[in-house]
């Protein structure tokens, strides 16, 4: 690959621009996201902010944040986006500022109005060849409003509206939508999957992707403390083992090529990764759900098995 | 294209004008240019299209400078006019109908990030049923949104009032966004003689947009920040309902600037035949015309018959209305919309401003009209006015419905053709 600033831990930018004591939860999974995209942009960037966790960041007349920030609405960040990118450069061809005032425009929204509410404007801003970043903090589900459901909940998550009852006993019956592949569909110069347990991987991509001119997309695993039901102080384990496990694959796709940037020698069982959340807790008491577990992990196997294939990768996998 | 010809010596002096026929559509795409706006989020829908086309036209063949983008949707485009007003580019955009529905929660976004973009919105009646032709419960829909609205008359009053709505929408003591009704078909797709003011008496008239701390690399900025509690809330309110009534005065120097430019003056509320005149009637935009040909027939007959026309609906002008309305005999109120289950949305607020006038008319009376752009022929405006000459025996919380025998007998016959005359009809 070629070159990069981002070869360990020791190359992450010292400069900070989010300020500690801000209002998100302790072990957000996202907090580190975003802090590593400020670091990475050098903070000449505005975030346009979609209704969600984050909207919460700033509480008028306080911000904990030392770049720009547009709070839209919850179903059109993306049109938000285009609204300042595209008046920066037709203010910029009319001579009206000078192009060193010129900012990075970043979309950052949870995956309700990513995966949901405001699939359509991405699928817009995608189409129109927006030269933005779009970053959604995947916490798989409405984790703002208590966490009912999204599309980008898991099988048998057990949600505010997922709970596991007798009828219904392995929670969300659905599964998670796949986001990748359905902005991968736009054909965008960079689509990427990345993780907070995986910081130089995510540096290296910010930085690959910021050579390409039009969407730069990235989700972002994020462990939920209040949602999941694990210990604030669990998240960036629970981040690697999703990456281990092989439940988050860490991939990019440069115009549609999908390549994996990390591929584990030998998946460990997602018995290992279920454990570690409240929200699945269902599939292993009061009895277990051999049948449900069986599933999760033939999904992933089955995943895995493809890629090796196709990316002539020698990867060993759990077979249910 | 001729050029214009500006009478020699008089700065003041009002320019011997290009005079075209135009559609209001087409007079809406020439005042954006005429206003040099940058920015044009665009969705389609009629009888808008038009104004977005032209526009795209006039972009495409390089005689306008400005980006227009469109987006995927009303709410897309409405968001994105926003975040590009406070960007700092002036923004032009238009809708209709549905369409301000489809985007209605940025309506209020937008006035509470304090963008003064200024967006035509072409009136259509409201579905279901779905249908294309005007009347008013769209735009009226967003009268709390905290948008300035002006209504127009004449594809004249397009241009005109887009042209004041930028100025009065960017000044620093309003800095609130304009919407600028004219009814679909009426003026949409009407042509009529429209005064085009040139270039250099526009830039006279309207100084370059100076944005409130926009986004730039040099000062990072916070825009639509949450607040916790009611009172931080109410203060921000308050703050945009100040700014709003302020815009009444912004208004009136602004049309004076106007007036010195053009040879015409806008007013908030504007009288027709109201001297000595005892039965008023008050409306509001295109079918205003056809209101002033009643009144002009009653009046060659002796009744002192006069109209008060609305052009300022936000903020509502009560002050200027009750100066006009004050010591008539009876005054009716037409609305082209309904609030179903209420009645006239217009009527109830002109009833407001006047509740605490000791001289108000004795009789106020409500009448609904034009629903999805239904035609309101002579004899219906002499109703009207007999109806107020003659008001005995009339409930006047209850509105006078203008529905004519034929029209229902047109109904019932369409039923029959349709072999459903026995069960609708």
């Amino acid at each position: 690959m070629s070159e990069t600033r981002f070869k360990t831990l020791r190359d992450v930018p010292l400069q900070e621009y989010l300020a500690p004591g801000n209002p998100l939860c302790a072990g957000c999974g996202a907090t580190p996201v975003l802090r590593m995209f400020l670091k990475a942009l050098e903070g000449r960037a505005v975030f346009v902010n979609a209704a969600g966790c984050f909207t919460l960041l700033h509480v008028y007349p306080y911000t904990p944040f030392k770049s720009s920030w547009m709070y839209t609405a919850f179903a059109s960040a993306p049109a938000g986006a285009q609204g300042i990118r595209d008046a920066l450069d037709i203010l910029i061809e009319k001579g009206k500022i000078p192009p060193e005032e010129d900012i990075k425009v970043v979309c950052f929204t949870g995956d309700g109005a990513a995966y949901d509410i405001g699939l359509q404007s991405s699928s817009g801003a995608i189409e129109r060849g927006l030269d933005f970043y779009y970053l959604v903090y995947d916490n798989e589900a409405y984790s703002n409003t208590g966490f009912q459901k999204s599309g980008a909940t898991p099988y048998a998550a057990s949600t505010a509206t997922t709970m596991p009852t007798k009828l219904q006993k392995e929670g969300h019956a659905g599964s998670k939508k796949d986001l990748f592949e359905i902005w991968r569909s736009h054909k965008p110069p960079y689509v990427a999957t990345i993780a907070p347990s995986h910081i130089v991987d995510m540096l290296r991509k910010i930085e690959r992707a910021s050579r390409y001119r039009g969407p730069k997309l990235f989700i972002s695993f994020t462990p939920c403390p209040t949602g999941w039901y694990h210990d604030t102080s669990e998240s960036i384990r629970i981040s690697k083992l999703a990456v281990e496990c092989g439940v988050w694959p860490l991939k990019e796709a440069i115009y549609g090529e999908v390549r994996h940037t990390y591929a584990p020698r030998a998946l460990k069982p997602v018995e290992e990764y279920l454990k570690t959340q409240g929200r699945y807790k269902h599939l292993f008491h009061p009895e277990r759900q051999e049948h449900v577990i069986k599933a999760i992990q033939e999904n992933v196997s089955q995943y895995w098995r493809r890629v090796a294939k196709t990316e002539k990768l020698d990867i060993t996998i759990p077979s249910p | 294209m001729r050029d214009i010809k500006v009478m020699a010596g008089n700065v003041a002096a009002v320019e011997m004008m290009r005079v075209e026929m135009l559609t209001g559509n087409v007079a809406a795409a020439w005042a954006a240019r005429l206003a040099d706006v940058d920015y044009i989020p665009a969705y389609p829908i009629t009888p808008q299209t038009e104004i977005i086309e032209t526009l795209a036209k006039w972009i495409g063949e390089g005689v306008m400078k400005a980006k227009l983008v469109q987006l995927e949707s009303e709410h897309s485009m409405l968001t994105a006019a926003g975040t590009a007003s406070l960007t700092g580019a002036r923004v032009f955009t238009a809708t209709s109908s549905q369409g301000l529905f489809y985007g209605f929660e940025m309506l209020y976004n937008i006035s509470g990030w304090r963008a003064p973009l200024v967006l035509v919105n072409v009136s259509r009646g409201v579905a279901a049923p779905v249908t294309l032709e005007p009347d008013h419960n769209d735009v009226l829909a967003a009268r709390d949104s905290g948008f300035l609205q002006f209504h127009a008359e004449t594809c004249q009053d397009v241009l005109d009032l887009i042209l004041l709505a930028y100025r009065v929408s960017e000044d620093r003591r309003v800095r609130l966004p304009s919407i600028v009704n004219m009814d679909g078909f009426y003026l949409s797709f009407t042509r009529e003689p429209v005064n085009l003011p040139s270039q250099e008496t526009v830039k006279d008239f309207l100084p370059p947009y100076t944005p409130t701390l926009p986004f730039r690399a040099s000062r990072p900025v916070v825009k639509g920040a949450s607040v916790l509690g009611g009172h931080i809330y109410t203060y921000f309110k308050h703050n945009i309902h100040e700014s709003m009534r302020r815009a009444v005065e912004v208004f009136d120097e602004a049309a004076r600037r106007y007036a010195e430019l053009t040879g015409r003056l806008h007013k908030p509320v504007e009288g027709f035949c109201l001297e000595d005149a005892e039965y008023v009637l008050v409306m509001s935009n295109s079918f205003t015309t056809m209101g002033k040909r009643a009144v002009l027939k009653l009046r060659e007959r002796g009744v002192p018959a006069g109209l008060v026309k609305i052009v300022m609906y936000r903020p509502f002008p009560s002050t200027q209305l009750v100066e006009l309305l004050k010591n008539r005999r009876a005054v009716a109120v037409l609305d082209q919309n309904i609030s179903l289950g209420m009645g006239g949305i217009i009527y109830q607020e002109v009833a407001g401003a006047l509740y605490h006038q000791r001289n108000r008319p004795e009789i106020l009376m409500s009448v609904i009209g034009g629903l999805g752009g239904k035609y309101i022929s002579p004899e219906e405006f002499e109703y009207i006015f007999n109806a107020l000459q003659h008001p005995e025996g009339r409930e006047p919380n209850t509105p006078l419905f203008l529905f004519r025998k034929d029209e229902l007998e047109s109904v019932k016959k369409a039923l029959g053709l349709a072999g459903l005359g026995g069960e609708m009809g």
